[in-house]
């Protein structure tokens, strides 16, 4: 939650998502986390997007610990197994499957839930961890830094998310960098935040899966704002849609080449562009000052 | 199926499939499918990006048919059986049951379960003394056979905060596969989601080609590595086309020494161009849009994957 001593933000747990990808989420995510270590914030960078994460690239963390993590898979004892087929009735994955005599496990396919160890009968079955990518924690000068990496080939994320957040440690401000989309990683990543940020671009794509994104945090009833990224690029579709929907814009970041090309270099853009820089800083200043109840921008129906 | 016209597949030749993907979100994928729909004039379209489906934006589909798409099941407790005894919360794996539900004759609070949290395992409905949790599908979302002005398209909307993007992507792949080979397609050309992930591995199994649209960025390498991983993993041809290539000429030639020494294939170099943004808020594709800058570029990289699918133009054209 969002608590607050004489009108400054003490404690804020802040997800930046998209819909969209590619639209700037880890350039919002980790310069923000910079600026707010600069103003001498705890700060806690988790980065959600365990499939493709970026978020090093920018903040240079010291990475202090890598830790392989694991999630359960049923092995079966063949020599209890009495082949009754309970485990393959209860599975919802497929991932344990009986054929007569033979028991088949796909542990890809395996959702750890348990089922299957919790109806076989003679106890046949045990469940053991099996890797399905690392966690590394670490730091960028002030900034506490987090990620999950996804082993390749392996199907679910959502568990290594789970991971991630539960990794955080106590700061000022935590910054959840999410993955695109707006299924279950990025419901992962976001649940329980107290603020969502949605950073999209001024083009037909980026108004279309802003608005899914939208649908999905207030699904959640999460608070949400919005950050337009390349303004001037396109239209003035999002702020249209922003108006009418009377959705907060907390930031306006202009199209800017050198950031782009900050940006290709791995670089925090506001080291380098100093307007990119004043953007950012208004960002935070506006992210201290409002009010808790502002970020709530659930539509007038669904307040109560 | 009425509305569509069976016919043999050309020359008994079997659908190939072309996906294409990023790792990486946001470089270019979609625009490039869609072009490559406009040059192609004669392939399935698939849009396998389905929690944030952007091709029919530009390529405006008709809808012909919608099926409902059920793809996992949800717990729900029935707060007038709920004795409160707790079993529930005490073996489910994903934190999704919270004592908050509506009291009833017996006990004050009922178990609740969250449906944006439940996995669908169904352990606690199989494990619940009192049979009070009902266990069954639930409506994730909807997909759609359609007609485009490049032929036919296959696509989805997932539903709001849904899971189960992997098997909706299955769905259309299928059903673009089977309408390719029901209307003599020679192609079906798939537009994927970003990252590595279980979307994208229903996205790319099996499938005959893959070409990842990457950027000149460190970002966008890092992500490449990761995805060209995942490609080999599965054993698929993999092709790689730098869009934007102008942002940074450095690194997009670190990206095509990368690409080489990994024995990978270049498709080719897009230039970064504004067209294509002004295209998209026209509702076309860049190949309709203009006859050069990144349009050309793009035309050449399409020439490339043509080659590489082994697709004669005449079959192509087969297509109804």
């Amino acid at each position: 939650m969002v608590r607050r001593k004489a009108g400054e933000l003490i404690e804020m747990k802040l997800a930046i998502a998209s819909g969209k990808g590619g639209t700037g989420k880890t350039t919002v995510a980790t310069n923000l986390a910079w600026i707010a270590g600069c103003n001498g914030r705890h700060v806690a960078y988790l980065d959600c997007d365990v499939e493709e994460p970026n978020g090093h690239l920018f903040l240079n963390p010291e990475i202090t610990s890598s830790v392989p993590v694991g999630r359960l898979h049923p092995v079966v004892d063949e020599d209890k197994c009495t082949h009754c087929g309970q485990c393959g009735e209860i599975c919802q994955y497929s991932a344990i499957v009986c054929i007569g005599e033979k028991i088949l496990t796909y542990p890809e396919l395996c959702h750890s839930c348990g089922g299957c160890r919790r109806v076989c009968h003679p106890g046949a079955i045990t469940e053991v961890s099996r890797e399905r990518g690392r966690l590394e924690t670490g730091a960028a000068g002030r900034i506490q830094f987090i990620r999950g990496l996804l082993n390749i080939g392996e199907a679910m994320s959502t568990p290594l998310i789970r991971q991630v957040k539960a990794a955080a440690p106590g700061a000022d401000l935590v910054i959840i960098d999410s993955p695109p989309g707006t299924s279950c990683p990025v419901i992962e990543s976001v649940r329980g935040a107290d603020l969502v940020l949605l950073v999209t671009e001024p083009t037909p794509f980026g108004l279309n899966d802003l608005k899914l994104a939208v649908e999905m945090v207030r699904a959640m009833k999460l608070a949400l704002g919005v950050v337009i990224n390349r303004d001037g690029s396109g239209d003035g579709r999002i702020r249209d849609y922003c108006c009418v929907q009377d959705i907060e814009v907390l930031a306006a970041i202009p199209d800017d080449r050198r950031v782009a090309e900050a940006y290709s270099r791995g670089i925090l853009a506001c080291d380098s562009v100093p307007e990119f820089r004043a953007r950012i800083e208004g960002l935070w200043a506006r992210l201290c000052d409002l009010p808790p109840a502002s970020f709530m921008t659930l539509p007038q129906e669904a307040r109560q | 199926m009425s509305d569509l016209v069976t016919i043999q597949p050309p020359n008994g030749q079997p659908v190939k499939e072309l996906v294409v993907i990023s790792g990486k979100g946001g470089t270019g994928k979609t625009s490039i499918v869609a072009s490559f729909a406009a040059l192609a004039q004669g392939a399935v379209l698939a849009d396998c990006d389905v929690d944030a489906a952007d091709l029919h934006l530009v390529v405006d589909p008709h809808i012909l048919r919608r099926e409902p798409f059920a793809g996992g099941k949800r717990a729900r407790i029935l707060p007038d059986q709920c004795a409160a005894c707790g079993q529930c919360k005490e073996v489910c794996r994903f934190d999704a049951v919270f004592l908050d539900g509506p009291g009833n004759d017996v006990v004050q609070k009922t178990f609740r379960i969250d449906p944006l949290a439940c996995e669908g395992c169904g352990v606690c409905a199989s494990l619940c003394p009192m049979e009070a949790i009902e266990f069954g599908p639930v409506l994730n979302g909807e997909w759609f056979i359609s007609e485009t002005r490049f032929g036919p398209m296959v696509h989805a909307k997932l539903g709001i905060a849904a899971e189960n993007s992997g098997k909706l992507v299955s769905t259309v792949r299928t059903n673009a596969r089977r309408i390719a080979e029901e209307r003599g397609f020679a192609l079906a050309l798939i537009d994927g989601s970003p990252g590595i992930g279980c979307p994208v591995i229903a996205s790319i199994t099996g499938a005959h080609l893959v070409l990842v649209i990457t950027e000149p960025t460190l970002s966008s390498l890092h992500d490449l590595e990761r995805v060209a991983a995942l490609t080999r993993h599965f054993g698929i041809p993999t092709l790689v086309c730098v869009n934007k290539w102008d942002i940074n000429p450095q690194i997009c030639e670190q990206i095509e020494d990368w690409v080489r020494d990994r024995g990978l294939v270049l498709a080719g170099r897009v230039r970064y161009d504004p067209a294509v943004t002004e295209a998209q808020i026209h509702g076309k594709t860049v190949i309709e849009y203009q006859q050069d800058g990144c349009a050309a570029d793009i035309r050449s990289v399409w020439a490339n994957v043509e080659a590489r699918l082994e697709i004669s133009a005449c079959a192509l054209r087969n297509g109804v």
